[in-house]
């Protein structure tokens, strides 16, 4: 029974051409030029979906991107299924493999549709309602029922195979839709001289022109008229057609967001195409032709697989050459139906009768169907349909003049195609941040005043009829052009006999005869709200359209209410006895149909995600087979483990290692800062705590610095390399924000000061070479600088060569043994870094990482910003009122230290910890109490920064910020864990040479 | 995204080159230490956060790195006037009239 539906001829398909595709595993064939919706239809099948809550059987209601039912699921290979596509806009191909989705095991045979008898309980706000209560049945019970039952599409599980790609573009006239108000636009424009681009979501430019069967335009078809012009838009290098591609976005400044499919409707795809495109265009101006939507009918049983938008019906006859029926029922309250039934009786199809709502039909359209000889009531409504999974009849009835309805009878039909009339599509313009005016007589809220460069054209904005749209569309396209150059010009308006515009329509519920405990008439269909839900919502108190919206989640469907918000608004505003313009209307959101998160995501996954810093050392490390750990966007090495040694042995021994003979760090992720200019050293005086002005040329100096609000943000060590010139280094995630914190005093509050500021994070390679025998180890290499400790002290700076090559090299420690830090050109890093390593080998010594940088840093007390720090931490609370220079008058955060808040007792003060049990290691961030089992609600006294184990103490030990920690040392306190209580006695927090002996050695 | 002018380097440049950095013309106290607690509070946390026209500082840090100031307004997020740091805060009102014509 392939193609049972299908015409004899005409359509916009290639008859020549089969394609063989399967939906739910059986196999169907359609022709080149279907869609998945058009190549079912064809072959008869209208149930292709189960409905959201209910899981009521679904038919293809639409011909496009609005379709509530439609939603199928597209595999290809592993990698790529794609879930939620809308089968009207799915064109099919040799072996495409469709599924339909929300239903099991089978369409035809749901379970999840003994929902539909239960439809009681699934009422407006239904998840408010059940799933209240009580707290912990979300995760166990309610989320996954919900998860499994309310299925729209899976998402895939596995990674995207396909590519996605970027483009930016700039044009003068952008033109969102390819109807005749589209093209025409285009055209004008482009005969203007003005760059242009022009896209559509449909896979054929033309829109509507494409299933005009009847129109003429200056004596050809509206089809062939539509060829010849976008033969010649195509034939313009100033003009990029783009089919395909849908404008989803309209953001601030004229900036579109268009999503183009590249190749979704291909078998065999070229491996080099990106399977779909993002477009980021900045248009100088924008013309929305982006047409109108008709409206469903709400009656009782309007959701039965068959019952069909009547242009739909004439869309996939005349375009697809596919029949909605055999014998038609069409239900409207609008004109334009009857070209629909006058198109199916032309094609040979049944048309039962034409039930119009109106008393007394008139005008060009009635008159065509009336001498085509079809049937035509007025004053006639559907107040229900029959049928188990497809319509098999339509109940009438009459509408007396007090509005009541009596029965007319039954009429046999396998399908149904209904036409509530016409809502302009205004998505974009809403999108554009423009305010949606209520039009009286249109019955429809239209565009209001422009508030970015746009304009629209055509039914968009309530003009209808052919020729008034095409008018419209020249019209909007020479005022485009016109704002980007005096050279606009209007080509003619074509002549146009035919496709006068339709009068009619209605809004809200019809009325019926049924018992309306009984029955149920949709509103949104893929989101199954009736008319019913939304009149309960109103009873129960919800009166803003947006609270009515997210209480019966009517328009929350992937159409964004499109199909459905006018009528839901109708009912709604019906039962508050307000006008419409007074319920209001909710806002459309980007994007305009969904966007899958490749085009997105576009390049930026992967590798190609976030990018990755590596230091001129890092393939050594990596040949040594070091553990890295990311550190913003670095890559550090973390420990260096031997073969068949645990992290935990390798620190050990690296730990060991420092303190007894020499180790080699990677310190190159530093941020450094070159700080130079005549006011430098009064320049660093005001960003630091430490006074700076007296500090000796040759010297360094641990700064910490200070926002405003008197917290730490950073430290490091600073260098002063001549009069005029400073070496600052940064922590090494911070030096972005410091180079920032530095620039904005510069620039903004003290302009006067002549210093300039220099990111040179990147030009340094920084070797770290700590340990009793550092020296020793440095010393052969170093030409031109005394490194006896008489003529460069712990915490100087010498410029000199090491290995030939230029150095400042940094007498300082981070480990608490003496050291240095060598600073050489990044370029020349590798070659001095084997060099040194070459004598830290032959010392006994080993390479150390950051993790072994931590523990000997904790042994000595000595603070991470970030760890012990948290942003709400002064220099006091760390110990370190040292570092506030006294005597300063001023540097930034000064006020702040003497705020109450500050001075109060009670603040967290950095100590050390030691357990009891010397072999347990506290957890980082574990809570500290007063009491081994406090009440619930007793408050922390602090909680645990730093814990490790320390070989240089044979046991475990921690820092901690503790509430008037210093004057708790030796009180015993405690930190609950999920194991038990642990045991801990307050200590300095300085485990290892309190003296200090070994650094000035 | 926005398109924002950079008053240094006159030129129309995308959103991602530049970073929001607060309120503008909130100038640091002379001698922070004489003024009391109150007095500070207001300097460090108290912003107008107006419905409308606002002057706000932006940094152009992927272009030149200057610190300037902008008339944004919070509503419709555009850019009314840019301009330099050191000049004159405009006459709000004075725009929003020129903006209306
Ligand atoms: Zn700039």
């Amino acid at each position: 029974m392939t193609h049972e539906f299908r015409t004899s001829a005409g359509g916009r398909i290639d008859r020549s051409s089969p394609v063989e595709f399967t939906f739910d595993g059986k196999s169907y064939q359609g022709f080149a030029g279907d869609t998945l919706a058009s190549a079912l239809l064809a072959n008869g099948v209208h149930l292709v979906g189960r409905s959201y809550k209910y899981h009521r059987p679904r038919g293809i209601v639409t011909a496009g991107s609005e379709e509530p039912n439609a939603l199928v699921g597209i595999a290809r290979e592993k990698g790529q299924n794609t879930p939620n596509l809308r089968a009207p806009q799915v064109e099919i191909y040799q072996g495409l493999n469709a599924e339909s989705q929300n239903r099991f095991p089978s369409l035809s045979f749901d379970i999840g549709a003994v929902n539909d008898l239960l439809s009681p309980l699934f009422v407006a706000g239904f998840y408010y309602k059940t799933f209240m209560w009580p707290r912990s049945f979300w995760q166990r019970v309610y989320e996954p029922f919900i998860r499994s039952a309310a299925g729209l599409g899976k998402a895939p599980t596995d990674p995207d195979k396909d590519r996605y790609a970027n483009y930016y573009a700039h044009c003068d006239v952008l033109v969102i839709g390819s109807g005749p108000a589209g093209l025409a636009a285009a055209n004008a424009a482009a005969q203007s001289g003005a760059r242009v681009i022009l896209c559509d979501e449909q896979a054929e430019l033309g829109g509507s022109l494409l299933h005009d069967a009847t129109s003429m335009i200056d004596g050809k078809s509206a089809a062939d008229w539509a060829s010849e012009t976008i033969k010649a838009l195509s034939e313009n290098d100033r003009v990029t057609l783009l089919p395909r591609t849908t404008g989803f976005g309209y953001y601030a400044q004229n900036f579109v967001a268009l999503a183009e499919r590249v190749t979704d409707h291909l078998a065999n795809p070229d491996q080099s195409l990106p399977r779909e495109r993002l477009w980021q265009v900045r248009a100088k101006e924008v013309v929305i032709a982006t047409g109108a939507i008709e409206r469903p009918l709400v009656f009782p049983e309007n959701d039965r697989p068959g019952v069909m938008m009547a242009e739909a019906g004439r869309i996939y006859l005349n375009r697809y050459g596919a029949m909605a029926g055999k014998r038609v029922v069409i239900a409207t309250a609008c004109d334009t139906a009857y070209r629909t039934a006058v198109d199916l009786k032309a094609a040979g199809v049944d048309v039962a009768v034409i039930a119009d709502l109106r008393p007394e039909p008139v005008g060009v359209h009635v008159d065509a169907a009336r001498s085509a000889g079809i049937r035509v009531e007025g004053a006639c409504v559907v107040t229900g349909t029959k049928g188990r999974l497809r319509v098999k009849s339509a109940r009438l009835g009459r509408i007396r003049p007090d509005g009541s309805v009596t029965v007319m009878g039954e009429e046999a039909c396998d399908s149904l195609l209904m036409s509530g009339g016409w809502t302009p599509n205004v998505s974009l313009y809403s999108q554009s941040r423009g305010k949606v005016v209520w039009d009286e007589e249109a019955g429809a809220y239209l565009p209001g005043p422009s508030v970015q460069h746009e304009r629209s054209a055509g039914s968009c904005h309530g003009v209808y009829g052919l020729h008034a749209v095409l008018e419209d569309g020249y019209r909007a396209g020479e005022s485009a052009a016109r704002a980007v150059s005096s050279a606009a010009k209007r080509p003619e308006t074509p002549s146009v006999s035919g496709g006068e515009a339709g009068a009619g329509g209605t809004l809200g519920a019809l009325p019926h005869d049924r018992d309306p405990s009984r029955v149920r008439a949709f509103i949104d269909f893929q989101n199954d709200v009736t008319a019913k839900d939304v009149k309960l919502a109103v009873r129960e108190g919800f009166h803003s359209i947006e609270h009515i919206k997210r209480y019966t989640t009517t328009g929350m469907a992937t159409d964004q209410g499109r199909l459905s918000n006018m009528n839901a608004l109708s009912v709604a505003s019906k039962s508050l006895e307000k006008p419409i313009p007074q319920v209001g209307l909710t806002t459309f959101r980007q994007p305009y149909t969904p966007v899958t998160f490749g085009t997105f995501a576009t390049t930026a996954r992967g590798e190609a995600f976030d990018p990755v810093r590596r230091t001129p050392m890092h393939d050594w490390a990596v040949e040594k087979g070091a553990e890295f750990e990311d550190v913003s966007l670095w890559k550090r090495a973390w420990y260096f483990p031997r073969p068949g040694e645990s992290m935990h042995e390798a620190v050990a021994r690296e730990c060991a290692t420092v303190r007894e003979s020499v180790g080699i760090f990677d310190a190159s992720t530093l941020g450094k800062i070159e700080v130079v200019g005549p006011d430098a050293a009064e320049f660093l005086n005001r960003v630091y705590t430490n006074p700076f002005l007296k500090l000796g040329v040759g010297r360094l100096r641990y700064g910490i610095m200070l926002s405003e609000a008197g917290f730490i943000m950073d430290d490091g060590v600073v260098g002063r390399i001549a009069e005029d010139r400073f070496h600052v280094t940064t922590t090494t995630g911070g030096a972005p924000r410091v180079l920032a914190h530095l620039e904005d005093y510069l620039q903004t509050e003290w302009p006067d000061l002549n210093v300039w500021l220099t990111s040179t994070t990147e030009q340094w390679a920084v070797i770290a070479v700590q340990g009793p025998r550092a020296r020793d180890v440095i010393a052969p290499l170093v030409e031109g600088i005394d490194l006896s400790t008489e003529s460069m002290p712990h915490m100087s700076v010498r410029e000199g060569r090491i290995c030939g090559v230029p150095t400042r090299l940094f007498r300082m420690s981070f480990t608490g043994e003496a050291g240095y830090e060598i600073n050489v050109p990044a370029s020349r890093g590798r070659e001095v870094w084997d060099a040194v390593w070459k004598n830290v080998e032959a010392a006994g010594g080993a390479p150390y990482g950051t993790e072994t940088m931590h523990v000997l840093r904790a042994e000595k007390g000595y603070i991470i910003v970030g760890q012990e720090t948290d942003g709400t931490v002064v220099p006091n609370d760390v110990g370190m009122d040292w570092a506030v220079g006294k005597k300063k008058a001023d540097f930034i955060g000064i006020r702040s230290l003497t705020r109450p808040d500050i001075v109060a007792a009670g603040r967290k003060q950095l100590v050390g910890v030691l357990t009891k049990d010397p072999k347990v290691i506290l957890e980082e961030g574990a809570q500290i109490t007063a009491e081994a089992s406090p009440a619930l609600k007793t408050p922390a006294l602090g909680h645990v920064t730093s814990s490790y184990y320390s070989s240089a103490l044979g046991r475990s030990m921690a820092l901690a910020m503790i509430a008037d920690g210093r004057d708790r040392i030796g009180d015993t306190i405690y930190v609950p864990t999920a194991e038990g209580v642990v045991v801990v006695e307050i200590v300095s927090p300085v485990f290892y040479d309190a003296e200090g002996g070994k650094l000035v050695a | 995204m926005l398109l924002i002018s950079c008053p240094y380097c006159g030129v129309e440049r995308p959103e991602i080159e530049f970073r929001h950095a607060g309120e503008a013309h909130i100038a640091r106290p002379a001698e922070p230490s004489k003024l009391t607690d109150e007095e500070w509070a207001e300097y460090l946390y108290m912003r107008t956060n107006p419905k409308g026209l606002m002057a706000e500082r932006w940094r152009h840090t992927h272009g030149c790195g200057r610190f300037f100031n902008a008339i944004r307004d919070t509503v419709s997020d555009k850019f009314v006037t840019v301009y330099k740091m050191g000049e004159a805060k405009p006459d709000l009102d004075q725009l929003l009239v020129e903006a209306a014509q």
